[in-house]
């Protein structure tokens, strides 16, 4: 059963503010997912291996050459806050 | 430190791989460009930008883990490794997790007369994160910070040692010769000022003779080699003097400080996170096959240990000269560049390690950045064999070429320092000092060996050390007897 | 029959033989945008002058007697997670209402070689995560056969569009159904290809494994033309494939003798609305007539696809979605004194309710202790029904279903439940997860005047087989006598 807490907790390692609302409406919805996510335990999948790709295949690479990086203010252009060819960002705590 | 404990450390090094392009996207690796002028959607985790795997980057990871004696896996794949930082883009970093590319490797370190294997738990591929410029003189005190992204992808190799390293010095030694195989392997440029080579380090204490581990210590913050002996030093103290009063070692995470030479707790985040790996779906598996570990194994260079035996079986070099010789690749190749040119090597070995070290420690240079080349250093010892200058002019003519890079022979010809070897403008000279030196000329007459010596030094006075001096030798010995 | 109302097939001929000039087309679409999307609402962002310019270059080039690619001339529009240099790009999101991306997603680029010209991009579920546009940040979109009814989604906004004749064509992408589901909802046809078949790259994702881009077209031909423009491997995506890529209108043949014609039993049971039942089946039975033969077939762990898509999909979205931290792009919440405080301010913000709680699932799913619980499990049930579908396909050539298991449903009745809304999924998730082709066309039409969709499925890489059968059934059904009726400009109709 996840509580309160613990939606409050994953929502901190989310980074995602809640409003009291939305816990009580996360927390019955994650308990009703996770009610469904149980189900598949009833499902032998000893030495089933995991499908992690939509596709099958291996070593795609690109040639290690230059392209065009997008001009300084290109990459800046939807910063919020730019300053000086740099993003800029509130004080870091930690 | 106390006979008691047992010290125990890991060290997990980040290199830089020396692409001439980004991990998963064409940005240029270049150090030093405009602030986010080296970006790109991808690189900047752009929504919807995909990433596309270097090819380079993993024929160099291969390279690098042959080199540290790994077993290259076959299969190997690319996870994210998700936290929140401002200098990280996508807010994941694309890493190897659970299947990394090389495993079981090991570097032969030698302390203290010592030779002892360090074993290298794995070697994995990842991307850099960017890089944050803080407006105060360090995080806390400043009220905002700057985002350059232009590190931001270039690609990286973790290399994780086994906690097999027993005290700070074996730490250092296992960082130099690291750092040494990685640089003639040519993968990464190893600069740690630049960045390039990173350390992080683990230690821990444990009572001698028992076999479990201590509470392990994280250090951060070490800028160089001697910051990593330093910082562990340090802190195999202070967890010995809490071990002796009885309390306890916190798991943590501690931050070396180099003004105070002390560490100093990281505050430790209330609800610590989780870097939930899994993995990367953009991405496609790496398989790498037997010929092409092979292909990568035949590009390997020489490496330290077999150049060393090489140079002394070959070039009959003292075992103390080779390993100087060969600590970087750079001087190994310039010492036989050298020798190729100037058949002598124990010759060219003393000058390099003399006067050459000695510019270049004075002047901060590499021996590869200098105006000394092989072909002039050659020249420079050919000069002093055929007796057109002395010992002691040559050392004056080296700091010339050193500064200039000009041709020795130029050099001595402005500076008119050839030797006099012209027996007739010596008998003068030596005539002269006979002349004017009586005292002396009855000592040596009466037996007194030194006597001579003193004339000698008074013609390579006259002559501003000039004179070739096996040549005064004997003339001051005709016109005497 | 009015120029807006014509298929891209049909408007591509006409343009050939000088009926019409490209900007007439274009100005037409521009003008039909003007006067129902007051009551669809299918547009976040419209670019007349882009498409404008686009159709003269096409009319200089006709005027010039030179070829014209296919699709040169047919006005669309693209769902607002396309990214588009210069067009905003918002899916739907408070969170990206102001980016304008700096690059295309290829799909886009090659339609710009194609010369079609973008008439705007599309309302959605925001981030694509819904299933009736509802979560759309900024409005919802209405279905154009009933306005108080939803038009599906994700690509709600696409699938409304063309059925509207507000776009000649759209692409959409699909990560549980969010292109059949939506195609199914508006009457139009919604091909979901092969995963690898077409490149994701510069499309906002999802869920990059389950992520799937296709077209939203009004009949089947349109969507053949379409897959062939965009369909091929792209270096800039290391999941697509290096694969021939078929002329899709060669399959085009209105014949299925001798095809066999699987019935996934399970797809057909409880929850599916009869007249829709009965509705698939007497298509089935034509088909039968028409040579086909039918078999039924089961795919036993269907009953798990819920879960397992919900817990890939979620992870996998939960991955994707962490770097709209208010850094380098995309709303910044003004409220914070310092950086981690920012970041949860701005994402508690500029999120949705949806959005939120999917990222809050698939964050606790990847945890350590709980990856190998519900991750990893689910990865491994995926694997099985993958060979669900490979063993099906060996007593089979194509599965047919329903699209959904109802016709579209009134606005608001579902949304605020999301167990309801993820029953609606149930029989377009499985190709997702299985990575397998897939299209919607109209089967029919409710009682009631609500069209439905008829599912194809094929093997990977199948698309041709599953055009086949889908050009027969749309000939049998012949859906395209119906039309919306649209009040224009806010009028009755």
């Amino acid at each position: 059963m996840i509580t309160r807490d613990d939606v409050l907790l994953v929502a901190h390692w989310a980074r995602m503010e809640l409003s009291e609302e939305e816990v009580e409406v996360l927390t019955a919805d994650l308990n009703g997912m996770l009610q469904l996510a149980a189900e598949l335990h009833s499902i032998d999948t000893e030495g089933v291996p995991p499908t992690m790709y939509g596709v099958n295949q291996h070593n795609v690479f690109r040639d290690d050459q230059v392209a065009d990086s997008l001009p300084q203010e290109m990459a800046l252009a939807n910063a919020p806050d730019p300053k000086d060819g740099y993003f800029r960002v509130p004080k870091i705590m930690d | 430190m106390s006979q008691k404990y047992e010290t125990v450390i890991g060290l997990e090094v980040h290199a830089e791989l020396r692409t001439d392009s980004k991990l998963f996207c064409g940005c240029s690796t270049k150090f030093g460009a405009d602030p986010n002028g080296q970006t790109c959607p991808v690189c900047l985790g752009m929504p919807g930008a995909l990433p596309v795997l270097n090819k380079k980057a993993v024929d160099y990871a291969i390279e690098a883990g042959l080199a540290l004696n790994c077993e290259i896996q076959e299969y190997s794949k690319f996870d994210r490794k998700h936290y929140f930082y401002p200098d990280l883009p996508k807010a994941y970093q694309c890493s190897q997790f659970d299947f990394p590319l090389c495993k079981n490797g090991k570097v032969t370190i030698h302390v203290n007369g010592v030779t002892k294997d360090i074993g290298i738990n794995r070697i994995h591929l990842e991307e850099e994160a960017g890089k944050s410029v803080h407006s105060g003189d360090n995080i806390l005190g400043s009220d905002y910070s700057l985002e350059d992204f232009n590190r931001g992808g270039i690609p990286l190799i973790e290399i994780v040692s086994e906690p097999d390293m027993r005290s700070p010095e074996e730490a250092y030694a296992y960082l130099t010769t690291l750092k040494s195989i990685l640089q003639y392997t040519g993968v990464s440029d190893c600069k740690m000022e630049e960045g390039s080579l990173r350390c992080d380090a683990n230690i821990s204490l444990r009572p001698v003779g028992s076999t479990e581990f201590g509470t392990k210590v994280e250090l951060k913050n070490l800028n160089s080699f001697r910051a990593v002996q330093k910082a562990l030093e340090y802190e195999q103290q202070r967890q010995a003097r809490l071990l002796d009063k009885g309390e306890p070692i916190i798991q943590e995470t501690r931050h070396w400080d180099e003004t105070t030479g002390k560490t100093h707790s990281m505050r430790t985040k209330e609800q610590a996170d989780d870097y939930r790996y899994f993995p990367d779906p953009d991405l496609v598996p790496l398989i790498v096959s037997p010929e092409w570990i092979e292909e990568v194994r035949a590009r390997l260079p020489e490496l330290p240990p077999a150049k060393f035996e090489r140079f002394v079986r070959e070039y009959g070099l003292p075992e103390y000269d080779a390993n100087l010789i060969i600590a970087t690749k750079a001087q190994a190749d310039f010492f036989e560049a050298t020798v190729a040119l100037y058949n002598d090597p124990k010759t060219v070995s003393n000058w390099m390690m003399g006067e050459l070290t000695r510019l270049l420690k004075t002047s901060g240079q590499e021996i590869e950045d200098c105006k000394v080349t092989p072909e002039l250093l050659a020249k420079l010892l050919t000069l002093v064999d055929n007796g057109t200058i002395s010992g002691t002019a040559a050392k004056s003519v080296l700091e010339e070429v050193f500064a200039t890079g000009k041709d020795p022979e130029l050099i001595v010809q402005e500076k008119g320092l050839a030797q006099i070897s012209d027996t007739a403008e010596l008998e003068k000279i030596v005539a002269a000092v006979i002349a004017a030196n009586p005292a002396s000329v009855e000592d040596y007459r009466n037996g007194k060996d030194k006597a001579l010596g003193f004339l000698v030094g008074q013609v390579m006075k006259e002559t501003k050390g000039r004179a070739n001096p096996k040549l005064v030798n004997e003339l001051l010995r005709k016109q005497l007897s | 029959m009015s120029l807006f109302d014509r298929t891209a097939h049909e408007l591509g001929e006409m343009l050939r033989r000088r009926e019409v000039s490209a900007v007439e087309v274009t100005e037409a679409v521009l003008k039909r945008v003007e006067s129902v999307d007051p009551v669809v609402k299918a547009y976040l962002t419209t670019t007349p002058e882009l498409a404008r310019a686009m159709a003269r270059a096409v009319d200089s080039r006709l005027q010039r007697g030179e070829e014209l690619p296919p699709l040169a001339g047919i006005p669309m529009g693209l769902k607002d997670n396309f990214s588009t240099t210069g067009v905003r790009t918002t899916c739907a999101s408070k969170m990206l209402e102001h980016y304008v991306p700096p690059f295309d997603c290829t799909v886009y680029q090659k339609l710009m070689h194609q010369m079609s010209p973008l008439i705007g991009k599309h309302n959605m579920d925001e981030f694509a995560m819904g299933s009736s546009t509802e979560t759309s940040a900024f409005f919802p979109t209405h279905n154009p056969w009933d306005l108080e009814r939803v038009p599906g989604g994700s690509s709600g906004g696409s699938a409304a569009a063309v059925a509207a004749g507000e776009a000649i064509f759209a692409l959409g992408t699909d990560t549980g159904g969010s292109i059949r589901q939506p195609a199914a909802f508006c009457g139009v046809v919604g091909l979901k290809p092969t995963y690898g078949r077409v490149s994701r790259s510069g499309v906002v994702p999802f869920a990059s494994s389950l992520d799937h881009i296709g077209p939203i077209t009004k009949t089947v031909t349109d969507a053949a033309l379409v897959l062939n423009a965009i369909a091929g491997h792209d270096p800039g995506d290391s999941t697509t494939v290096k694969r021939e890529v078929p002329d899709y209108t060669s399959f085009l043949k209105d014949d299925v003798r001798g095809l066999r014609i699987g019935l996934p039993q399970e797809f057909f049971a409880e929850g599916l609305d009869p007249e829709i039942k009965e509705g698939i089946f007497a298509t089935v039975k034509q088909l039968e007539a028409a040579g086909a033969q039918v078999v039924e077939v089961s795919l036993p762990h269907a009953q798990a696809t819920e879960a397992v898509y919900y817990l890939v999909a979620s992870a996998e979205c939960s991955s994707n979605l962490a770097r709209y931290d208010g850094v380098r792009f995309g709303y910044r919440s003004s409220t914070a004194p310092d950086v981690q405080t920012m970041y949860k301010h701005t994402r508690g913000e500029a999120f949705g309710l949806m959005v939120k709680r999917r990222i809050l699932l698939g964050t606790y799913a990847l945890i350590t202790g709980n990856y190998d619980v519900y991750y990893r499990k689910a990865m491994q049930v995926r694997t099985l029904i993958v060979r669900d579908f490979e063993r099906a396909f060996e007593q089979c050539d194509v599965l047919i279903s329903s699209t959904t298991p109802t016709p579209a449903y009134k606005m608001g009745e579902k949304s605020k439940d999301p167990v309801a809304l993820a029953l609606s999924d149930l029989f377009t998730i499985p190709a997702n997860l299985a990575a397998i082709p897939a299209i919607s066309v109209p089967g029919g039409y409710t009682k009631e005047g609500l069209p439905y969709g008829l599912q194809i499925m094929g093997p990977a890489f199948g698309e041709g087989r599953v055009l086949q059968v889908a050009y027969t059934v749309e000939k049998l059904v012949d859906a395209r006598q119906r039309k919306p009726e649209l009040p224009e400009k806010g009028g009755v109709a």
